[in-house]
């Protein structure tokens, strides 16, 4: 069930110095390389909506596009993490000013002619959103829309990974992988919530920190929660797992 | 007109109807799992869609079986839902030799979950494959003619809805909607753990809840997941669940 490219682009991007800090830029500049964009960046969210934090950009002008939609509150990535939904704009000029009044005005005066922009998130967990921006219009083809669906969900782990301040494993959990898809894992992410009373987007940190010390699978990990042989807890050691009695 | 021919038109309305604002696009394959159960001669029906990549993905079931058996093929990559995918034609057969010559795992897993009969119907738009509804029956042999006919029709009402077809089915239309489909998907999941580590329910005891405490409030599945991911669900929700520690027995 797992998208083999994701993988791919978390391994590409992992391959050189700088750290876990420097994957996001990393990203953006694979991105470049593989798709036919001008520009990319990655924009950090919180709960209450985009956070005005440009993780990356490949270039000035995309920060400042990323920094100007977050001080219009409008535009591609504004829409893009308040519905959860990608936001497609492959001509500007065509689409007129109705949709983005400030923000469409202003790119349009940078030479930006087409925009994408794909929500990071897992489920409930909005962790942020990947911009590409092109000085042509024009549609992605869907070999292309699958491969920027790839770079965000690569980007998702990266930036989730990111927010993992307390663990050092934390950037080698990133990269040992894709968010596994299967439906025990996202069951397990919400027991965790409860068992430990943290965020879902930490509880799904440490699901997987837990299944990378443990050398096993998350899904594996994941189906004991589930069934309830496994539960988490917090101790002074960082998080442990008991098994429940049966 | 009789009350199936009553349900049926309903059905038609309902699975039509998906142009509205708060279009939920779980609730919507749940209901096309659902009718399908209660309009034809099946006792189980499930939906699988794919994504961008060509994966599979189970997205409602009407019964826990069904979501079983439908994860069971992915896994070993056989059975009449994957044919019927990657064909993007219907597939059945005549009789149980037939389905194990043709899916012999799965046919032996199939008959251990107490059916004796699956077919898949494909959810397609033109040249579009984008998923497959499966139905299971507890007696031998494939759905009657006409039922495959009026399953098929279900179908395709449903792909049309899901395609939106006011917005001729472009591309991207199909992968954002896809995705936001997936992310729901996630989205239940994510609650579903919440709420049976708050009640000690299994996972699908603790759907059926969620499922129960929206229709009786006329909700939105979708806004009874929002709820309970952010704390705001109302307190009778909680008082379904068993007062003592629930079986730790594992669930197949």
């Amino acid at each position: 069930m797992h998208n083999p490219r994701v993988a791919e682009i978390l391994s590409v991007i992992a391959d050189g110095r700088g750290g876990q800090v420097a994957l996001p830029a990393r990203l953006c500049a694979e991105c470049l390389s593989v798709l036919p964009v001008s520009g990319a960046g990655v924009a950090l969210m919180t709960a209450e909506g985009p956070s005005g934090v440009v993780l990356a950009a490949t270039d000035q002008r995309a920060r400042q596009l990323e920094e100007l939609q977050f001080t219009l509150g409008e535009g591609p990535c504004v829409e893009a993490s308040g519905s959860g939904r990608p936001v497609l704009q492959p001509d500007l000029v065509a689409a007129g000013p109705a949709r983005w009044p400030g923000f469409g005005a202003a790119v349009l005066e940078a030479g930006v002619h087409a925009i994408f922009a794909f929500p990071l998130r897992v489920g409930a967990i909005r962790v942020g959103v990947l911009d590409l921006y092109r000085d042509t219009p024009g549609h992605l083809t869907t070999h292309e829309l699958a491969e920027a669906v790839a770079f965000a969900e690569a980007a998702t782990v990266v930036v989730l990974h990111l927010q993992d301040h307390d663990r050092r494993d934390g950037s080698h959990a990133a990269l040992a992988g894709p968010i596994d898809g299967r439906a025990e894992v996202h069951q397990a992410t919400g027991m965790i919530t409860i068992q430990l009373g943290i965020s879902l987007a930490e509880a799904l940190l440490r699901l997987r920190a837990h299944a990378y010390a443990s050398g096993r699978t998350v899904s594996a990990i994941a189906a004991e929660v589930v069934n309830r042989r496994m539960r988490f807890d917090d101790s002074e050691s960082g998080t442990a797992t008991e098994r429940e009695r049966p | 007109m009789t009350s199936r021919e009553q349900l049926l038109a309903s059905t038609f309305v309902d699975l039509a109807d998906t142009l509205v604002a708060d279009f939920d696009v779980i609730d919507f394959l749940h209901t096309l799992a659902a009718r399908s159960v209660q309009l034809l001669d099946a006792d189980a029906a499930g939906i699988m869609l794919a994504d961008q990549h060509g994966g599979l993905h189970v997205m409602a079931s009407s019964a826990e079986e069904a979501r079983l058996l439908e994860l069971y093929e992915l896994q070993n990559n056989e059975g009449p839902c994957l044919d019927c995918f990657r064909s993007g034609r219907p597939v059945a057969r005549d009789d149980l030799p037939a389905m194990r010559a043709s899916w012999p795992a799965f046919t032996q897993r199939l008959q251990q979950l107490g059916y004796h009969s699956a077919q898949a119907l494909p959810m397609r738009l033109r040249n579009e494959t984008i998923g497959a509804l499966n139905l299971f029956r507890t007696e031998p042999g494939p759905l009657s003619e006409a039922d495959r006919g009026i399953g098929q029709a279900m179908a395709d009402v449903a792909t049309v809805g899901l395609i939106q077809e006011r917005a001729i089915a472009t591309r991207e239309l199909l992968a954002t909607q896809l995705q936001t489909a997936l992310n729901s998907r996630i989205q239940l999941e994510q609650a579903k753990g919440m709420l049976a580590q708050r009640t000690g329910l299994q996972m699908n005891q603790v759907f059926e809840l969620m499922r129960d405490y929206a229709r009786g409030r006329n909700r939105r599945l979708s806004d009874v997941v929002a709820q309970i991911i952010d704390g705001s669900f109302d307190g009778e929700l909680l008082e379904k669940g068993p007062r003592t520690r629930p079986r730790t027995s594992p669930q197949p």
